[in-house]
C-alpha cells in the first residue's frame, strides 16, 4: 500500500451521477498532486469492495443509492483541495456541444457520397500518379465522370480505368491531358472562351486551347471540349475515351459540330476512330497532327469554312526590328506538348531533322541534354519533367533557365516559346518572361517569338500579356503555326 | 452514349489533389467540393491498384453487403455447449485468433483455469495450470465453432449457449451467457464467487432460461432488439441497458409460466429474473451472435474486401475478410485507453481481447457511437467526437444498414461492412467500445474504453487480397 496521511471517506444521500461520469471525476481528481487514490462512485456493493481494496471503506453501512467518496492524499491540504474538487466538479453542469461535426471526405468516394444535391457532377483528381487509379476508380463506380489530371498514371491503370468507366457508361478524361470545358465550367488547364455549337474531342490539352482560342477570336464558341488524355489515340489505349467522348457528343443538343484535335495518333486507332466518326449524325472533322496534316490553326480556319465564318487576321504583335539570320538554329522551349508537336511537324519540312525529348521519331531524342546544339525543340511539359514540380504552365523555373543558358552559350539562334494562359495556369506569366527575356537579348543577338495561347477574357488577357512581350522585343502570335513559321523566316530558312 | 447528365449543365465537381484546380473552378462560381485527400496510411500501390481494379470487387462487395444486411436472428433454444457445439470432453473455446497457453495473456488464462476447476477436470488452480500448459486441454477459437463469446470468450462444454437462428440465410450462431459485472470469468477472474456463480448458471440460469425460451409463442427477434437499442441511447457493445432491460421484458413471462407449466421454484425463477435485472451486460451475449448470423453469411465470397470478422485474444488482434475465408491476419492487440475502476491504472490493463468487435464489424458498437452519447466519456470525449467517429466510420463502410438507423443523423442507417481498402485508403482505423481485463490473471475488470486494430491486420489482408484478385 502508498504511504497515506490522510483519508476523506464520506457517504452522501441525494446525489446522483452515472458511472461513467463519476469515473471521469475519480480520473481527474486522481490527477491531482498529491492524491493518492480515489474513489468516487456509487456505493453498490462492488464499489464498496473496490473501496475496502484501496483501504478507502466507509465505517458506516452504505446503500447503493448513495454516492461513495473516497479520497487518500499526501497531506491535509491536498486531501480538502481535492475533496473541493469533486464538490465542484459534481456541481459542474455539462456543457452540451453536440453539433454536427463535418469530417472532411478522404477519398473522393467519400466526396461524391457527401454531395447533397442530384444533378451533374464529376470529379478531378490531381493526386500523385500512382495513387490516382484509387480515385477515378471512385468516381466510376459512384456513376460520375471523372477529369484525371495526374501525370505519371501508369498506362496499363489508364485502360482499366477507361473500360470500367464505358461499361459504366461514363467518361474518364486524361490522365495528363488537363483540359476539359463541361457546359461552360473550365477544368483543369482551360481558357474563357464563349459558349457554342463546335464539341471539342482532345488527346492533347494544349492543342484544345489552341483550338478553342482561335474558335473564340472567330466569334465561334464550343459546347464542350472533352479532353481524353494524350496516350488515348496510342496503340495501348486505342482510342478508348475519343470514341465514347464522341458519342456522348453526337448525343449532346448542344453539339452541332465535332473537331477532334490530338497529337500524331497511332495510325490504327486513327482509322478506327475515323470510322466510327463517320457513323456519328454530328459532322466530325479531323485535326489530329500529322506531317500531312501539321497545322492546328488550318484545321480551325477548315472548320470555320464548314461553319461559314469568315476567317479572321489572327492577333500578333509585331516584335523587334530584326534580320534574318542564316545559320542560325531554332531553338523552341515549349511547355505545351502538342504546340512542341506542331512546331516541330512545320519546321522539319524546312529545317530537317530537330531534336526533341519528345522528337517525332526515336532517333531524334535528345536524352537528357536539352541544352544539346542544333534545332532543338524543348517540351517542358514532359512526364519526366515534371516529377516532383509544378507544371510549366504554373512554375517557369525550368524553362527560364533554359532561356539563360541558351543566351550564354552563344550560339546563334532563335527562340520559340509557347505562353499559354487561361485558368490553371501562371497569373502572369510575361511577368517572369519578360526580365529574363531582356537580359537574354541585351547578352547576345536573339529573336524571340511567342505563340500566345488565350483569350481577353482569361484572367492574364491576351492583349496585356502580348503587349508587355512585345516590349521585350518579342514578336508575338496567337497562332502557334504562324508564331513557327514566322521563327523560320527568321531563321532565313526557305519554306 | 450519354455519359449520364454530365453536359447537361455545369457539373458539381468532387476535387482530390492540387487546390490550384479548385480555386480556378471557386473564381467561376462552381459548386466544389475539396477532399482531404492524403496518401494512403499504408499498402503498396500497385496492391491497391490490383483491387480497385478488380472487376469482381464491386458485385462481390455488393453480394458481401446484401448479405449481411439481410441477415435476421431469432432466439431458437438455450442448451449446453456440449450438445450444441458438440464441444469435446476437455475443450475449450476461447475469443480471438488461435492461439496457444504460452502465448495466452492473465485475463485469457485467468479464465481457462476458471473453465478447467469449473468442468471438474482439476481441483487446484496449480493442476489446473499444468494440464493446460501440457496442451491436455485442447484449446479452440469461438470462431471456429460459429460462435463467440465476450472479453476472454472462455466457453467449456458445461456453459449453456445461446443458440440464435437467421430465418432468412438460415445461419447458426452461438454465445455463452453473460456473467454480469466485476469478478467474471471472461474478466479472468476465477475465485469461489466466480465458480458459485458459474455452477448456479450451469444448474439453475441455463436449465430455466432454456425451458423459458423454448416455450415462447413468438421467439424473441434478437435483431429488432438491438435495432431498438440504438433508438434508446445503447451502442450495443459498451452499453447495453435498453437492450437488456428489453431482454428481460420478453423473457419473464415465460419465465414466470415456468413455476406453472414445469414446477420450477418460485425462488429459482426470481433469482433468474434478479440475475438478468441486475446485469446491464446481459444482452451483450445475444447482440454477439446477432452480429456474427450477419457477418457469417458474408463468409466466402471471392472478390469481397469486407472485413467479416475482428476478435482478439489478449495478445494478438485477429482479422478476416469475406474475400479470403478462414484465413487469419493478426497484429499484437492493443491497449485500450479510458477510465479505470477504482484505483485501477493503465498499468493494470491487458491488451485488447474478446469476440465483441464482431458488433463493430456489423457496424454498431464504436461504429454506431452517435447513437450513444454517453459512451464517448470514456474517453472524455464529448457528443461532438461520438459524431465525428460515426462520420469516419461511414468512409471505412460499405454500406449503411437501414434497420440500424442512428437517431441523431437522421435516422441515417449504421455504417456496415468495413472495406479493407478504405481503411488503406483513409489511413482511419476501425474504432471499437470495450472493457478492459487486468493484465494478471484473476484480476477481473479494470475498466472501459476506447481501441483499434493493429494496422499490421489490415496490411496483411490487403497484401493478400491483392496477391488473390491478380491469380
Amino acid at each position: 500500500m502508498r504511504p497515506v496521511s490522510s483519508r476523506h471517506v464520506s457517504l452522501r444521500s441525494g446525489v446522483y451521477a452515472d458511472s461513467v461520469r463519476l469515473m471521469q471525476v475519480s480520473r481527474d481528481v486522481g490527477a491531482r498532486d498529491g492524491v493518492t487514490a480515489v474513489l468516487v462512485a456509487m456505493a453498490t456493493p462492488l464499489n464498496l469492495e473496490l473501496a475496502t481494496g484501496m483501504g478507502l471503506a466507509p465505517d458506516e453501512p452504505a446503500s447503493p443509492e448513495q454516492l461513495l467518496v473516497a479520497i487518500a492524499a499526501a497531506d491535509d491540504a491536498a486531501l480538502a483541495a481535492a475533496v473541493a474538487a469533486v464538490e465542484a466538479a459534481l456541481a459542474e453542469r455539462q456543457r452540451s456541444t453536440a453539433s454536427a461535426q463535418t469530417v472532411p471526405a478522404r477519398t473522393v468516394g467519400a466526396g461524391l457520397d457527401a454531395l447533397s444535391e442530384d444533378g451533374p457532377a464529376l470529379a478531378i483528381v490531381s493526386v500523385p500518379g500512382p495513387y490516382a487509379v484509387a480515385e477515378a476508380a471512385d468516381a466510376i463506380a459512384a456513376g460520375q465522370s471523372v477529369l484525371v489530371f495526374s501525370d505519371g498514371v501508369p498506362v496499363e491503370h489508364e485502360v482499366a480505368l477507361k473500360r470500367a468507366a464505358h461499361d459504366a457508361g461514363v467518361l474518364v478524361m486524361g490522365p495528363d491531358c488537363g483540359t476539359a470545358i463541361v457546359s461552360g465550367l473550365a477544368l483543369g488547364f482551360a481558357n474563357v472562351v464563349r459558349r457554342g455549337p463546335v464539341g471539342l474531342v482532345a488527346a492533347s490539352g494544349t492543342g484544345a486551347q489552341q483550338v478553342s482560342c482561335l474558335l473564340d477570336m472567330a466569334g465561334v464558341g464550343v459546347s464542350h471540349v472533352l479532353g481524353v488524355g494524350g496516350r488515348d489515340l496510342s496503340e495501348a489505349v486505342g482510342g478508348l475515351a475519343t470514341l465514347d467522348a464522341l458519342a456522348a457528343l453526337d448525343a449532346d443538343p448542344a453539339t452541332e459540330r465535332v473537331l477532334l484535335v490530338s497529337k500524331p495518333p497511332a495510325p490504327s486507332v486513327a482509322a478506327r476512330v475515323a470510322e466510327v466518326a463517320g457513323t456519328l449524325s454530328v459532322p466530325v472533322r479531323s485535326a489530329a497532327l500529322s506531317a500531312e496534316t501539321p497545322d492546328l490553326t488550318a484545321a480551325v480556319e477548315a472548320l470555320l469554312g464548314d461553319l461559314g465564318v469568315a476567317v479572321p487576321a489572327w492577333p500578333s504583335r509585331p516584335g523587334a526590328d530584326e534580320q534574318a539570320r542564316p545559320g542560325a538554329v531554332l531553338k523552341g522551349l515549349y511547355s505545351g506538348g502538342t504546340l512542341a508537336d506542331e512546331a516541330m511537324l512545320l519546321a522539319a519540312p524546312v529545317l530537317g531533322d530537330v531534336r526533341s525529348n519528345t522528337p517525332l521519331r526515336p532517333e531524334l531524342d535528345l536524352g537528357t541534354d536539352l541544352a544539346a546544339s542544333g534545332h532543338v525543340v524543348v517540351d517542358f511539359g514532359d512526364d519526366a519533367l515534371t516529377v516532383g514540380r509544378a507544371h510549366p504552365m504554373i512554375d517557369p523555373t525550368l524553362r527560364l533557365e533554359a532561356i539563360d543558358r541558351l543566351a550564354a552559350s552563344g550560339e546563334p539562334a532563335v527562340l520559340l516559346l509557347d505562353v499559354v494562359l487561361g485558368y490553371g495556369a501562371d497569373p502572369d506569366p510575361a511577368g517572369a518572361l519578360v526580365p529574363a527575356l531582356a537580359a537574354a537579348r541585351a547578352r547576345t543577338t536573339l529573336p524571340v517569338v511567342v505563340a500566345l495561347i488565350g483569350t481577353e477574357a482569361d484572367p492574364q488577357g491576351w492583349s496585356r500579356q502580348a503587349d508587355a512581350l512585345a516590349t521585350a522585343g518579342a514578336h508575338v502570335f496567337a497562332s502557334n503555326a504562324q508564331a513557327t513559321r514566322h521563327a523560320l523566316d527568321l531563321l532565313g530558312a526557305v519554306r | 452514349m450519354t455519359l449520364g447528365d454530365l453536359l447537361s449543365g455545369p457539373p458539381a465537381v468532387v476535387a482530390a489533389g492540387v487546390d490550384v484546380f479548385s480555386a480556378s473552378l471557386r473564381a467561376q462560381g462552381a459548386d466544389v467540393h475539396d477532399v482531404d485527400w492524403r496518401p494512403p496510411g499504408f499498402g503498396d500501390p500497385a496492391d491497391l491498384a490490383a483491387l480497385v481494379l478488380d472487376p469482381r470487387r464491386a458485385t462481390a462487395n455488393r453480394t458481401a453487403v446484401e448479405r449481411v444486411l439481410a441477415a435476421g436472428s431469432v432466439l431458437t433454444d438455450v442448451r449446453p455447449a456440449r450438445e450444441v457445439l458438440g464441444l469435446a470432453d476437455r475443450t475449450i473455446l476461447h475469443a480471438g485468433p488461435p492461439i496457444a497457453w504460452a502465448d495466452a495473456s492473465g485475463p485469457l488464462r485467468g479464465g481457462l483455469i476458471g473453465a478447467t476447476l469449473f468442468e471438474g477436470w482439476a481441483s487446484t488452480v496449480e493442476e489446473a495450470e499444468r494440464l493446460l500448459a501440457a496442451g491436455e486441454i485442447a484449446l479452440d477459437p469461438c470462431h471456429h465453432h460459429s460462435a463467440v463469446g465476450p472479453m476472454a470468450g472462455v466457453t467449456s462444454p458445461s456453459m449453456w449457449m445461446w443458440c440464435l437462428e437467421d430465418p432468412v440465410q438460415g445461419g447458426r450462431a452461438y454465445c455463452n451467457l453473460n456473467e454480469g459485472l466485476g469478478k467474471v470469468l471472461r474478466m479472468g477472474a476465477f475465485n469461489d464467487e466466480v465458480l458459485t456463480r458459474l455452477a448456479w448458471m450451469r444448474d439453475v440460469l441455463g436449465p430455466v432460461l432454456a425451458e423459458a425460451v423454448r416455450s415462447m409463442a413468438e421467439p424473441l427477434d434478437a435483431k429488432a432488439v438491438l435495432a431498438q437499442m440504438l433508438q434508446m441511447g445503447d451502442e450495443g457493445h459498451n452499453r447495453n441497458r435498453a437492450g437488456s432491460l428489453m431482454a428481460l421484458r420478453e423473457l419473464s413471462p415465460a419465465v414466470v409460466g415456468l413455476a406453472e407449466s414445469s414446477g420450477r421454484a418460485t425462488s429459482d425463477l426470481a433469482a433468474v429474473l434478479r440475475f438478468i435485472g441486475g446485469n446491464e451486460h446481459f444482452f451483450l451475449n445475444l447482440g454477439m451472435p446477432t452480429a456474427k448470423l450477419a457477418m457469417d453469411a458474408a463468409r466466402g465470397v471471392p472478390g469481397s474486401t469486407m472485413v467479416t470478422v475482428m476478435s482478439r485474444n489478449g495478445t494478438e488482434f485477429g482479422i478476416q475478410t469475406a474475400g479470403t475465408g478462414d484465413r487469419w491476419f493478426t497484429g499484437p492487440a492493443q491497449t485500450p485507453v479510458g477510465l479505470f475502476l477504482g484505483d485501477y491504472g493503465p498499468d493494470d490493463a491487458n491488451p485488447d481481447i474478446g469476440d465483441s468487435a464482431i458488433m463493430e464489424t456489423y457496424g454498431v458498437g464504436g461504429f454506431s457511437m452517435a447513437a450513444a452519447p454517453a459512451i464517448v466519456r470514456f474517453v472524455g470525449g464529448t457528443v461532438p467526437d461520438a459524431l465525428a467517429t460515426t462520420e469516419r466510420m461511414y468512409q471505412l463502410t460499405l454500406a449503411e444498414n437501414p434497420a440500424m438507423a442512428i437517431p441523431i443523423l437522421g435516422f441515417r442507417g449504421s455504417p456496415t461492412g468495413i472495406d479493407v481498402v478504405s481503411v488503406a485508403r483513409t489511413g482511419w482505423l476501425p474504432q471499437i467500445n470495450t472493457g478492459m481485463a487486468g493484465r494478471v490473471a484473476g484480476t477481473g475488470q479494470v475498466g472501459a474504453g476506447l481501441v483499434q486494430p493493429p494496422q499490421e491486420c489490415f496490411e496483411q489482408a490487403l497484401a493478400a487480397l491483392a496477391e488473390e484478385a491478380r491469380a
